[in-house]
């Protein structure tokens, strides 16, 4: 038969790219599996109760680095509460409002090439605006809403993708007994389409507060063992704490451990926002099925 | 004038386009009060268009433009200043498709009467049941209210979405083939429905079912290729077509 035939002759190839295509997924897995494995049993003794909730002393040499960590907190907060509403708020609009002609495309390629955009550009970005012409200093009011731009796009995009997820027969189910657009939208839309939007954005945010670039022109202080009184200060943060500690550090061996312990707690943070968003999906996919 | 009955919704040369694709030319019908009206013919034909023109559905169509006039009770409800949301509460709508929201059976119902303004919860308790059981559903579904509309067979969605359409008390049901997706009894019994819901409402049903609409129906138009070619009482149509096309359609000659 001729179908034997040809998968005879196609069997080699078949194989070979299989297995190459199996050793290129297998590698990345082991090179993140190292990854880990290696942060986490160099990072795992310099853990304690006092290094989560210590102030650093001495150059960072000792203490702890709950600056760091309060630090980042705020700062992902701040990008939360501003990038949140106005991503959704854009999304909204842009699906359910926007007349889909070239002017909206034109938009929606701005915010996905926006999404492309380096941090360290956003970095600049927000220095420009924030720091030097509105004039808010290195701050975290700076800090969190250069964050908030960066994430803007992502937040965007995906709950977009999740307005669109919500059958357009529930808007007409709803149109069709008098609902106005925003009832139908608020409604029989939203509640559906907020999940998605949720786990989308999560998503976004985690990445968020595992940036040094942006952070770094805007809010991060080298030094500050301190706890920030007011958006106006600055405040050190775990990734800018980490890249300090890596590359500006004159005692290197000595700071190693923390290095590690500082990257062990970032990790877990982005981590933990991540299993979050996991978690919100896996519960609202069942809760919502059409 | 086919009959002498009341009027309810008067078109006057209906023409609704997409883009410049003409689907309805000139339509001019008279659709009588508290009776079931059938919409036939080949798909494509411009029935859904037609229905949807009714309650001003084919506004939210971005390509669809409509001309012409069509007055229900008199009021031309494509005049300007025409307030949408009372038009469409007054002319209710079942879809092809049952579109129960992912919200518990109680809040199916409740949905219509709150968007126009309904508080009181004793009200809102009243008009569910009253509406479930204008829909036949509430024996079944009566001790679980609070359960989501997603769990109920099709047959029962469909009827959800009836009763969710009597709920906001319109004049005018439109339903646009109801029951095509149905099995064999859960079909009957939207029929049954029909025949009951007669006495109190204008019906517009949509079918490509003729056994189904020479059933439920009084008064029956044939649709083709975007035309109205006859119009008239249901019996009469189906026994002595007074037109060649209608003749072929319901012998089952094409279509
Ligand atoms: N949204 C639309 N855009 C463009 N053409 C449409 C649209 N809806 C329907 N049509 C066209 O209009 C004609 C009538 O369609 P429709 O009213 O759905 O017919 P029926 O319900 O009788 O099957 C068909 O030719 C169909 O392709
Ligand atoms: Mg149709």
């Amino acid at each position: 038969m001729r179908l034997t035939n040809q998968s005879k002759q196609r069997l080699p190839w078949d194989t070979i790219i299989r297995w190459c295509m199996r050793f290129i997924a297998y590698s990345v897995v082991v090179a993140v599996g190292y990854i880990l494995f290696d942060i986490v049993v160099k990072g795992v003794g310099s853990i304690s109760w006092e290094f989560l909730t210590d102030y650093p002393r001495k150059g960072g040499t000792e203490g702890g680095i709950l600056p760091a960590i309060m630090g980042t907190v705020y700062l992902t907060a701040g990008a939360i509460i501003v990038a949140l509403p106005l991503g959704m708020a854009s999304a909204i609009y842009l699906s359910e409002y926007a007349s889909q002609g070239r002017f909206t495309r034109m938009i929606r390629l701005a915010i996905v090439t926006l999404a492309g955009v380096p941090s360290i550009v956003f970095g600049l970005f927000g220095l420009g605006l924030f720091v030097l012409f509105f004039n808010f200093g290195t701050s975290i009011l700076a800090g969190s809403l250069t964050l908030a731009f960066m994430i803007l796009p992502t937040i965007i995009v995906s709950s977009e993708e999740a307005l669109r997820a919500v059958p357009r027969a529930l808007r007409e189910g709803s149109l069709a007994l008098g609902a106005t657009r925003w009832q139908t939208i608020s409604r029989n839309v939203l509640p559906y389409a907020l999940p998605g939007m949720f786990t989308g954005s999560i998503l976004g945010i985690g990445r968020a507060a595992g940036e040094t670039a942006p952070i770094l022109l805007t809010v991060a202080a080298f030094y500050l063992p301190i706890l920030p009184s007011s958006v106006f200060d600055q405040v050190m943060a775990l990734p800018y704490h980490l890249y300090i500690l890596a590359t500006q550090h004159p005692d290197t061996t000595k700071v190693l451990p923390l290095q590690y312990g500082t990257a062990l707690v970032l990790l877990v943070l982005v981590t933990a926002f991540n299993l979050v968003a996991i978690m919100l999906r896996m519960r609202f996919r069942k809760k919502y099925k059409w | 004038m086919v009959t002498n009955l009341p009027t309810k919704i008067e078109t006057r040369d209906l023409n609704v386009y997409y883009d410049t694709t003409q689907a309805l030319f000139g339509i001019d019908m008279v659709i009588p009060k508290n009776q079931v009206t059938a919409l036939i013919g080949p798909s494509g034909c411009g029935k859904s268009t037609f229905l949807r023109s009714l309650n001003r559905m084919n506004d939210i169509i971005l390509n669809a433009r409509t001309e012409g006039t069509i007055r229900i009770d008199d009021q031309d409800i494509y005049a300007s200043g025409v307030d949408l949301a009372d038009l469409r509460r007054r002319v209710g709508m079942v879809f092809q498709k049952s579109n129960p929201f992912p919200k518990s059976l109680y809040e199916n119902v409740v949905y219509g009467p709150k968007i126009h303004g309904v508080r009181d919860r004793q009200t809102l308790d009243e008009l569910v049941e009253k509406s479930l059981q204008g829909a036949g559903l509430w024996e079944e579904v009566k001790d679980r209210l609070e359960k989501s509309a997603m769990e109920l067979s099709g047959g029962q969605q469909q009827r959800l979405c009836i009763a969710r359409a009597l709920a906001v008390e319109p004049e005018i049901l439109l339903m646009d083939e109801p029951a095509s997706a149905l099995d064999p009894k859960s079909t009957a019994r939207i029929e049954d429905l029909i025949g009951e819901l007669r006495e109190n409402y204008t019906i517009v049903i949509v079918t490509h079912n003729m056994q189904q609409a020479a059933r439920v129906s009084d008064y029956t138009a044939f649709f083709y290729e975007g035309h109205l070619i006859e119009f008239g009482e249901t019996q009469t149509l189906f026994t002595k077509p007074g037109n060649q096309q209608t003749e072929d359609y319901i012998t089952g000659r094409f279509g």
